[in-house]
């Protein structure tokens, strides 16, 4: 099968740089997000993957670059002019954080019922209607309830619906947050680093759910990932950074034998550079790459 | 003593201590302060009229037996109870579904307040002396209630601290004061003005809320202590305009404005007052109960308002800014909306209020709306637990409460000796009266006696003055206290607004105070 993302690509990234003050965080990155695929954005820590989702989801704005969505409709969004809230209402871009940021004094259930807020408003006739009972308001009430008990039992989550969300274990939190970004009814799913501080079981749940996400909503997804099991388990497609600059992009074959690649996880002090032969690694390179993100994410873990 | 039985059937309850070395400690207690007293504070030489007399004070020390017996029972009960699980321990395995040891009262809990808050007149008028008096303080109580709970939206639902919501209470106030003296009866006449309650209030809520989206503007992008320190200023600027625009508010010497009328009927001995048009004997007490309902109503309004708005999606994205702003606008929310629809529907209510309290008063001036009334209605929501209706209930009471109390120090004995007076006969209800008075007047007296002369004069300096100027104190300490044993206010869970199958109220931990 030839995954081919740059023809009516869902997000296209053109020339995107971000610099603060002197520091060139992203510099002059593209790349292109096909439709219906998994596309990862991976890289040593520090290469700017959140600052690229940042530009994507507008809490950046880029100092130069396009950042374009096309909806299948032909509709385009200039995203890199957008407010980050209109980006996901109207160009229905959603995220997830690093950091997990869910209303933890909300339970589950009122997550998800916020994340459908503006459909809601709109049925409550910008609460007036809702105020008056409308009856317009209850029915789609009750749909906002459904949708969220539908990525509820989706993410196995129903049993928990009504606790609150700050009490929720790790893995569920992030999985709540999952499904609070697909309840706004995005087209573009952007996850930073979703399996972060997950276990092997709680990874292999997730790539499920991913899968199913983008096979069964035609959903495109764009994830920031260290888990080299998720990222070469489900990707369709990787672009790596370093350094804020694109050095790989392509299949997860292809990605998984270049040499820049390697030298970039692996070739941290220059004699170590030197001595590095591509073609001696052969073999053990997957493993390299994901010996080197277990460490990072254990490092991770004791930063949380 | 009298009280050891007592104290053993309340501790076989309450606490897990061997009740009877606790009676045996009691009463070792009480013989060892008897002996001690007997020396010290039994006898008094005075000096009358040069002669050397002793005078015996043993009230005195059964008072203070009685002090030190209660307060050692305290400390086991709350200090050295040994099985009591520490405070460090507690917070390590918080319960963060709030454990609900209320949860079979809570549904009555509402209904029963709303009954006694329909009653309150009627209680009132069956304590003799306390009828207007008494209901005229519920009616202050009440304002404060509903100020709480349109406070308690901009607050405790959107998590934006306000330092200035007096301002908007002013904007109610002056609008029915100019509205009412000057507009109306300018563009329709005199004959509208005993109905200008009725036409200003709506109005008064909008100009109030409008003044809360002109507030909401410049402090969009302010948070925490920024935006409590704009707040704070502009509900000075609010009250310094006030003062200073003379030719349109009359400056400090305020503006006298017309009662609110039973529906177009005057509360006046007059004919075509209320009581000439009922053909009933005027009596002001009308007046009181008449207000009192109007502001129950407003304050129910509030209540069922806020209630329904939490429930639609407005009130769930004020939940969620307070929870987290970015998050919020990382799902499509309008966070510039969200946090003005608080401010103006917050602002609102508080217009509501300050309109009835003019026409309550019958006189509007700057004076009402100093700093200090925002910084109470905000202790009344704090201390209430943020985001509670029924905590700021219990918090209005207390702090409002205590302030008249304050005012009216004499008052509460004779409300006390009143109620027992209006349960007991006569004959039997003197002797309890007198011997309650002069038991607290004993330990007032005690302690008076024990303190130093220089202490002795401050005091007697103080008490010819004004009790008021302590409520501040007293309310201050209060506010201590509770932020040390109590920190996120006394009603400490939260409603979800929507559930599947249980209805689990989420504990305060949990819950995020916003970020101002």
């Amino acid at each position: 099968m030839t995954l081919d993302w740059t023809t009516d690509p869902e997000l296209r990234v053109e020339h995107l740089t971000m610099r603060f003050g002197g520091l060139t965080a992203i510099g002059d990155l593209s790349f292109d997000v096909g439709r219906k695929q998994i596309t990862a954005l991976i890289g040593p820590n520090g290469a700017g993957k959140t600052t690229v989702f940042n530009c994507i989801t507008g809490f950046y704005k880029p100092s130069e670059g396009l950042i374009r969505l096309r909806h299948p409709g032909g509709k385009e969004f200039l995203l890199e002019r957008m407010d980050d809230f209109r980006i996901t209402q109207h160009a229905k871009v959603a995220r997830t954080f690093q950091n997990i940021r869910l209303f933890s004094g909300m339970t589950a259930l009122e997550n998800l019922m916020v994340a459908q807020h503006n459909a809601l408003m709109l049925a409550s006739g910008y609460t007036i209607g809702g105020l008056l009972g409308s009856k317009r308001y209850k029915r789609r009430e009750n749909e906002a309830i459904e949708t969220a008990k539908y990525w509820l039992n989706k993410t196995h989550l129903i049993a928990r619906a009504d606790d609150p969300a700050g009490d929720l274990p790790y893995g569920a939190q992030r999985r709540l947050e999952i499904a609070r970004a697909m309840c706004t009814g995005p087209r573009l799913l952007c996850l930073d680093e979703p399996a972060a501080g997950l276990n092997p079981r709680e990874s292999e749940e997730l790539n499920k759910l991913l899968i199913s996400v983008r096979d069964d909503h035609n959903m495109a997804i764009l994830l920031i990932e260290h888990d080299m099991s998720v990222v070469m388990g489900i990707s369709d497609h990787i672009v790596v950074l370093d350094y804020g600059r694109k050095i790989s992009d392509g299949t997860p074959g292809h990605v998984k034998n270049d040499p820049a690649v390697i030298r970039a996880y692996l070739g941290v002090d220059d004699d170590e550079a030197d001595d590095l032969n591509p073609a001696k690694m052969g073999v053990a390179k997957g493993e390299a790459i994901a010996g080197r993100t277990a460490k990072e994410v254990a490092k991770k873990g004791g930063r949380t | 003593m009298a009280t050891a039985p007592k104290d053993t059937s309340f501790t076989a309850e309450t606490s897990r201590l061997d009740a009877k070395a606790l009676v045996k400690d009691l009463v070792g207690t009480a013989v060892l302060t008897l002996l001690l007293l007997t020396p010290i504070v039994s006898y008094k030489t005075i000096m009358n009229q040069g002669a050397l007399v002793l005078d015996t004070r043993w009230t005195l020390v059964v008072a203070l037996t009685f002090v030190v017996v209660v307060g050692r029972l305290l400390l086991h009960l709350f200090v050295w109870a040994p099985k009591r699980p520490s405070l460090t321990k507690a917070v390590k395995s918080v319960p963060t579904v709030a454990r609900d040891t209320w949860a079979p009262f809570r549904k009555f809990l509402n209904l029963g307040l709303f009954a006694i808050a329909l009653l309150v007149p009627l209680i009132f008028y069956l304590i003799p002396g306390w009828d207007k008096r008494g209901i005229d303080f519920a009616i202050t109580i009440m304002i404060y209630i509903m100020l709480g709970w349109g406070l308690n939206i901009v607050v405790g639902l959107a998590g934006l601290l306000d330092l200035g919501y007096v301002a908007f209470y002013a904007v109610g106030a002056y609008a029915y004061a100019l509205l009412s003296t000057v507009y109306l009866p300018m563009w329709f006449g005199t004959g509208v003005v005993p109905w200008a309650f009725y036409i200003v209030l709506p109005l008064a809520g909008l100009l109030a809320a409008l003044w809360g989206v002109i507030l909401g503007f410049p402090v969009l992008r302010l948070r925490g202590d920024y935006l409590a320190i704009v707040t704070l200023a502009f509900g000075e600027i609010i009250r310094l305009v006030l003062i200073n625009w003379f030719s349109f508010t009359n400056g400090p010497q305020g503006i006298n404005v017309p009662k609110a009328t039973f529906f177009g009927l005057p509360f006046k001995d007059e004919p075509g007052g209320f009581a000439d048009f009922f053909g009933i004997a005027h009596d002001r007490l009308y007046s009181y109960v008449f207000l009192y309902y109007v502001i129950l109503g407003l304050a129910l309004v509030t209540f069922f308002a806020t209630n329904r708005l939490r429930r639609l999606p407005i009130g769930r994205a004020w939940e969620a800014l307070r929870e987290d702003e970015i998050a919020c606008r990382s799902l499509g929310i309008n966070t510039t909306t969200t946090k003005l629809t608080a401010f103006a529907i917050g602002a609102m209510f508080g217009g509501f209020a300050g309109s009835f309290f003019a026409a309550r008063q019958g006189f509007v001036s700057p004076e009402s709306f100093v700093y200090i009334e925002s910084a109470l209605i905000l202790a009344i929501v704090v201390l209430g637990g943020l985001g509670s209706q029924i905590g700021i209930v219990f918090s209005a009471l207390a702090i409002i409460g205590s302030f008249e109390l304050f005012r009216e120090m004499g008052g509460l004995g004779d409300m006390i000796g009143g109620l027992i007076y209006l349960v007991l006969p006569d004959a039997i209800a003197e002797p309890i009266v007198s011997s309650i008075s002069a038991f607290f007047g004993s330990i007032a007296t005690l302690f008076y006696s024990l303190l130093p002369t220089s202490a002795q004069e401050a005091l007697s300096g103080l008490a010819g003055s004004d009790p008021v100027q302590f409520r501040m104190l007293a309310v201050g300490l209060a506010m201590v206290l509770m932020m040390r044993w109590r920190p996120r206010g006394m009603v400490t869970r939260r409603d979800p607004t929507v559930f599947l199958k249980v209805k689990k109220s989420v504990s305060a931990d949990l819950v995020s105070q916003g970020h101002g």
